[in-house]
């Protein structure tokens, strides 16, 4: 695997004085002074060139006395990354200085990182919650912190076996010692926050003089949390002037159940089906990407067959995430059930191949580390033979002679939702969303995984990065899968789909791992930290709709509400990996 | 032209629209019953379907494939006078290796001496906790949990299945899943057969 972090990038020589070696067993990259991390970071971006922030994450090494926050950067032009971090005393204020100005896509994340482990960003523009709700109290991923119905620190539970008598949760107290609540709490006077937090936040962005025009007055518009058309439950806060965008915030958290927090509960097996609800459109690439990452720390082989069968699945995923995405931006632009009917017919298609294999069309649960749960059966390899020779590109093609040539559609979306290139880097999007502002980013080809290398296919990328090219570029990705899988299945070779014995609980050596692959939406990371216990120590999700919704704001303002809804279908965003 | 394209895209839908006709003709023609019929919903999972391609449930169901999992159940086999044998020693993998932590199960002990007996005294499933995710199914050594196909078990009051609702006949598993059932018997087989020639070894030395 090509993806191990390289150390060659000598930091420590360029700053002798606050940057050092990370020198901990399992760790690799640097230690930067917190009092120094900007100028490092300048560096590392201008000098060093990597260019693309991917992910901002922090960890309670509560037995320090530290909280650390590590970064995770990249090279648009390909290659490994770098990983730098920066330690703070794990005394509240725990100050950190923000790098929004050196990669815009910091930003959510940072806020991510101030909202469950309570790391203040100085410097920050809109340092506010984002998954909790305003008014929540504590910080749910420190490791001191109990959610409500709290049973043990780590499953499995001792009260299942043997002696699990059954009861239900919720007749335990969930407020004994499981929750903090303010000291002034008072629940019979508790009132709702007005979120004076979030308006305010739209009013900095909102300072632009409108010299010449009449003078109106702007107008302050929630869409969501239940609209047909957010994706989910989002909420977006929107500041208009007339019909035009002058001002966004997207409210998140609606689906926020603390995915990072159970998953730091389980064993590292149990947390696979946990990554199904991800996304949970591609719950195959979502546990390509875990189980990637645990491999990388336990340093096992993937066996040569399961290693074909992965690909398979993760580019069949693909074809009908796009095959989705296709039919929903339709959707958004009023062309309600006709085409995606036509898409979701294929998408069932290929929903009955995940059926065969893994056993459920959704939730599929299909990846263990070192390979696979079981062999494609003869009929559903028959099925995918089918479905790439045969159906699917005949399928593409009517796709798009259905609805490429339309008038209406092309000028619904040429021109508009307009993202640069020097955005797209700036704000951490990746993923298709990239690939047509025009940066030929792809992880499969810029830092390949499993065995991507050994594929012939081209980077999909379209030059101007608006809806239309948003819109075409899932097409030429689908045929580009569509290639990918017929050369797989050609190629796959017979033996064991598993490296390793079945064992329901695996030995992790302690360390640190960053595991990530294209998944459909973007770039999806794992970033573990493992004690040696069999439960993860940290476990983080670096989800790409989450980051690319940094760019929302940049991307709408000045266009027109009505095109808003379908700026959310362009960037894919998917709730249950947005909110996590 | 403008509207070239409109049309263009038209014609797809043109063309999808009478072939939903002319699928149902043709079938007719063939005196087949292309609804409400096994073969009716196969052919509408084929990578040739065209026409209407909606299976109407609950009337239709889509064919399961033998992987299909929903909810575990425990087998049991079938001993002298129909008495059920669970295979299920309690050992406590399943519960251990399940990620929502919905098994719950007690173990036997001998009342005489206090040591555990290889028979759960009860065994709870919670399926509204339970994520169908099959580990219990996968990584339980004794076949004797798997997973289920009757996927319907919606219900006005809550789902913690026990013993007597879990249990049920290996005959049942072999009809839901014949090919793991057999590979499972065969595996079986041949580690009683390697015993008795081991024992049989023993005997003879």
């Amino acid at each position: 695997m090509a993806t191990a972090i390289q150390t060659s990038v000598d930091l420590v020589a360029r700053f002798p004085n606050f940057v050092s070696l990370d020198a901990r067993a399992g760790y690799s990259g640097f230690i930067v002074k917190k009092e120094n991390l900007i100028e490092v970071a300048t560096a590392i971006r201008d000098e060093f060139g990597y260019d693309l922030l991917t992910a901002v994450t922090g960890v309670d090494y509560i037995a320090d006395n530290k909280m650390e926050v590590v970064y995770h950067a990249y090279k648009t032009t390909g290659g490994a990354g770098l990983i730098f971090r920066t330690q703070a005393e794990r005394v509240d204020p725990i100050e950190v200085p923000s790098l929004t100005s050196i990669w815009a896509g910091a930003e959510y994340q940072e806020r991510e990182a101030w909202d469950l482990l309570g790391i203040k960003f100085t410097g920050h523009p809109d340092l506010r919650r984002i998954l909790m709700w305003e008014g929540f109290e504590g910080h749910p991923l420190r490791k001191d912190w109990k959610e409500a119905f709290y049973e043990e620190e780590a499953k499995p539970f001792k009260s299942r076996w043997p002696e699990g008598h059954h009861t239900y949760a919720e007749f335990k107290n969930p407020f004994h010692d499981n929750l903090n609540f303010p000291k002034d709490f008072d629940p019979e006077n508790f009132t709702v926050t007005k979120e004076e937090d979030l308006y305010a936040s739209l009013e900095r962005d909102s300072q632009t003089d409108e010299a010449g025009n009449m003078k109106t007055d702007h107008v302050v518009v929630n869409m969501g949390p239940h609209h047909p058309s957010t994706h989910g439950v989002l909420r977006v806060a929107v500041q208009l002037s007339g019909e035009t965008i002058i001002g966004l915030k997207p409210v998140m958290g609606y689906l926020h159940r603390n995915h990072d927090k159970i998953g730091e509960r389980n064993t590292y097996l149990q947390i696979i089906p946990y990554t199904d609800r991800l996304d949970y459109f591609n719950s195959m690439s979502n546990n390509f990407g875990y189980v990637i990452a645990v491999e990388k720390l336990m340093k096992i082989q993937v066996a040569e067959r399961a290693e074909y069968i992965r690909v398979i699945m993760a580019e069949l995923s693909r074809i009908q995430n796009h095959l989705i995405f296709i039919g929903m931006l339709m959707n958004d632009l009023g062309a309600m059930y006709t085409p995606s009917l036509y898409s979701f017919e294929e998408r069932e298609l290929v929903l009955d191949v995940f059926e065969a294999v893994s056993g459920a069309r959704m939730m599929c649960n299909y990846f263990r580390f070192g390979g696979v749960v079981r062999d494609i059966p003869d009929f559903a390899m028959q099925k995918i033979k089918d479905l790439v020779f045969d159906r699917l590109p005949a399928k593409t093609d009517e796709m798009e002679r259905f609805l490429n040539e339309n008038e209406i559609l092309v000028a619904r979306l040429k021109g508009i939702h307009v993202l640069n290139a020097e955005d797209a880097i700036r704000y951490s999007v990746t993923g298709p969303v990239l690939r047509a502002a025009g940066v030929p980013y792809d992880l499969r080809r810029a830092d390949p995984y499993s065995i991507y290398d050994r594929f012939d296919f081209d980077v999909a990328v379209r030059h101007n990065g608006d809806m239309l090219d948003n819109y075409l570029i899932r097409f030429d990705e689908i045929r580009q899968s569509l290639r990918i899988i017929e050369q797989a299945v050609k190629q796959i070779p017979a033996g064991p789909i598993n490296s390793q014995k079945p064992q329901y609980q695996v030995r992790v050596p302690a360390g640190e791992s960053y595991g990530r692959i294209e998944s459909p939406k973007g770039e999806l990371a794992y970033y573990l930290v493992s004690n040696g216990k069999p439960n993860p120590y940290r476990y983080h999700v670096r989800p790409a709709s989450f980051v690319n919704m940094t760019a929302v704001e940049t991307i709408c303002k000045g266009s027109k509400i009505q095109d808003f809804v379908a700026l959310l279908a362009m960037l894919d965003v998917v709730m249950g990996e947005v909110d996590r | 032209m403008y509207g070239k394209g409109i049309f263009k895209g038209l014609s797809v839908t043109w063309k999808r629209f009478w072939e939903t006709y002319t699928e149902d003709i043709s079938w007719m023609l063939r005196g087949k019953k292309r609804y409400f019929t096994e073969e009716g919903v196969k052919a509408r999972a084929h990578k040739d379907t065209k026409g209407i391609f909606t299976v109407q449930y609950p009337e239709e169901q889509l064919i399961a494939p033998e992987e299909f999992r929903f909810v575990p159940f425990l087998v049991y086999d079938e001993g002298a006078d129909g008495k059920k044998e669970p295979r299920c020693t309690s050992c406590g993998i399943c519960s251990k290796v399940c990620p929502p932590q919905c098994i719950w199960i007690v173990r036997t002990n001998d009342p005489n001496t206090g040591r555990p007996v290889p028979q759960p005294a009860e065994f709870y499933v919670d399926m509204d906790i339970c994520m169908n995710c099959g580990f219990c199914a996968e990584y339980c050594p004794f076949d004797a949990i798997k997973m289920d196909h009757k996927f319907d078990i919606a219900s006005y009051h809550r789902n913690v299945y026990d013993l007597d609702k879990l249990l049920k006949p290996a005959s049942y598993y072999a009809s839901i899943r014949p090919e793991n059932y057999a590979r499972e018997e065969e595996a079986r087989k041949a580690k009683e057969a390697a015993k008795a020639a081991k024992a049989a070894a023993s005997v003879a030395a």
